[in-house]
């Protein structure tokens, strides 16, 4: 491995705690990851040393805000290669951004007789605003195939396109639970050809891996903050420029104007047209800490890591017996899903919290695909820089007591 | 062979041996009764647990049978086991009755439940609040069911059965 675990893990206080009398394995790192002390002190500093507005007062402190929250956006841009800063969108989260797509981009082009499509592997931030938008304009909502390993099936989406009408394909870039990494460029070329655009929800993919919006060549990407250690309330979406100007905002207010009459107002540029109101100005310089902090790792390196553990974990894991996985071996994001024969995934993760190791269960915001695989609901256990090789071992240990305890004898 | 004491104290204040042994042999769980007095399917979709109970009634109008199936986890499948068990004989009003001991059990609620029996083996689960639900479920499918009955009933104006 090319990470200095040790070193990464003496920046996260929070990894030095026991939990039941267990050293804390914290395995949830697809539904947030802890945060650096570099981006808790990036909060303090702002807090402590130049909190005031953004984009509005003369006085020095206003100017320091605003210089650390646009410095945010200037090293996110870099961070996934766009062309400018202004075409990242400062969002809450990976949801919203899909949502500013619905509605000030969708809702106003679709009509009946139109076609989004989409996939059974989405997370709900990327089925409910699309199910909403062919609600409210008649358009129809398609879905690409599920093929038995987890991946989507391509000449399903080739069909799909081939059908006509489509006017926007939305499709996650790596799925927050079978881990299955999409091919991006692939798609959103035949999407192209097809005359459709393309949102990607890519929450799961850009803190994970090196990215260059460019080369994806998609028309939206939504990106969530705190899935990349940078606090909660923030997230990011990404957009062509053109397409960003003729979009209408979704929220009106201060800051997203240039110019207001009592008869009507005029919209700032993008991206002050898209960002009403006053944002959580701490939490985004703190995301730009974030982004500095995986920059300095390197991406390559992140994904090499968390390539390193998950395929270990895959290992150990099928040596266990009743051990059912979902989504293919590799390509596949930093996380694993699982169902263990006979337990639930309420019952492995109550176990597993008594030995300390936090994993996540239930549906992952993602009720359609648990029909599809048909489970109630699946254990997951996901990976980030600071995890180890040792605390797969505690994984599955704890996931062998477990089986002793419900009385499966290994 | 017991594994109290192998396993974290907490463990096994949550999952007493009764839980896992009707978890594992889970009693008048499978076919449902065709044609029940009254009946529930209940579906809790943050953790997939899915439960259906019917219910029938002696010439008395007490309780002669419950049958239940459905998927989920311990909790939830080992309490439906226990109150398929406990209901039997009870008059719905007595049913009642040990619906609202069992809802106060689970709410942490001072008080003596020696009435619930075995049942008493799930009251580790007022401490995890994230599982009351689990074990309340198949609770709320008799309660209503039964309810949607009386209201058949009050409206049809015959006391059925």
């Amino acid at each position: 491995m090319t990470l200095d675990v040790a070193r990464i893990r003496q920046d996260f206080p929070i990894l030095h705690q026991e939990m039941n009398g267990h050293p804390l394995v914290y395995l949830d790192n697809a539904a947030t990851t802890q945060k650096p002390r570099q981006v808790i002190q990036a909060l303090v500093d702002y807090y402590e040393g130049y909190n005031a507005n953004v984009h509005r007062g003369i006085h020095t402190l206003a100017e320091r805000a605003t210089e650390g929250f646009e410095g945010a956006r200037v090293k996110i841009a870099r961070f996934i290669g766009s062309p400018t800063p202004e075409q990242v969108v400062f969002t809450r989260n990976g949801s919203e951004g899909l949502n500013i797509v619905a509605y000030g981009w969708a809702r106003r082009r679709l009509g009946p007789g139109d076609v989004i499509i989409t996939s059974g592997m989405e997370h709900h931030s990327n089925l409910i605003p699309w199910q909403q938008t062919a609600l409210a304009t008649g358009a129809t909502l398609k879905f690409i195939d599920l093929d038995q390993d987890g991946t989507l099936n391509q000449e399903s989406y080739d069909r799909l396109l081939s059908e006509g009408g489509v006017k926007l394909v939305a499709f996650s870039v790596a799925s927050n639970v079978l881990g299955t990494i999409n091919p991006v460029t692939d798609m959103v070329a035949k999407a192209h050809a097809a005359g459709a655009k393309v949102a990607l929800d890519a929450v799961q993919a850009v803190p994970h891996m090196p990215v260059d919006v460019k080369a994806w060549d998609a028309d939206f990407i939504s990106v969530a903050g705190h899935k990349m250690l940078g606090p909660t309330g923030t997230g990011f979406l990404w957009g062509k420029m053109d397409l960003l100007e003729e979009m209408e905002p979704t929220y009106f207010g201060g800051s997203m104007i240039s110019e207001v009459h009592l008869s009507g107002a005029k919209w700032a540029d993008v991206p002050a047209k898209f960002e009403a109101g006053t944002p959580n100005i701490a939490d985004f310089i703190a995301f730009g800490a974030a982004v500095d902090y995986l920059s300095a790792i390197g991406m390559e390196n992140v994904y090499k890591h968390e390539k390193a553990l998950t395929e270990y974990a895959w290992q150990k894991l099928h040596a266990i017996e009743g051990m059912r996985t979902f989504g293919p071996r590799q390509p596949r994001a930093g996380l694993i899903s699982f169902d263990v024969e006979g337990i639930h995934p309420h019952d492995m993760s109550a176990v597993l919290n008594e030995y300390g190791v936090a994993i996540r269960v239930g549906h992952h915001c993602a009720q359609p695909l648990m029909e599809i695989l048909d489970v109630p609901a699946t254990n997951r256990a996901s990976f980030y820089i600071y995890n180890t090789m040792e605390e797969v071992d505690r994984l599955v240990d704890a996931l062998l007591h477990a089986k002793e305890f419900f009385g499966y004898v290994a | 062979m017991s594994l109290e004491g192998q396993h974290p104290v907490n463990l096994n204040t949550l999952y007493q041996q009764v839980i896992l042994d009707h978890y594992k042999k889970p009693r008048n769980k499978g076919e449902l009764l065709v044609d029940p007095v009254f009946g529930k399917h209940l579906h809790n979709p943050t953790c997939g647990d899915d439960i259906e109970v019917t219910v029938n009634l002696d010439a008395e109008g007490k309780i002669e049978d419950v049958k239940w199936n459905g998927r989920g986890c311990s909790i939830s499948m080992a309490s439906a086991s226990m109150m398929s068990i406990a209901l039997r004989g009870k008059t719905p009003n007595e049913a009642k009755s040990m619906m609202t001991a069992f809802y106060g059990m689970m709410k942490g609620e001072a008080g003596t439940y020696k009435s619930l029996g075995e049942l008493q083996a799930l009251s580790g689960v007022s401490k995890f609040p994230v599982r009351i639900k689990c074990a309340t479920l198949a609770w709320h499918c008799v309660e209503e069911g039964m309810k949607e009955r009386e209201e058949i009933d009050n409206k049809g104006g015959s006391a059925n059965g």
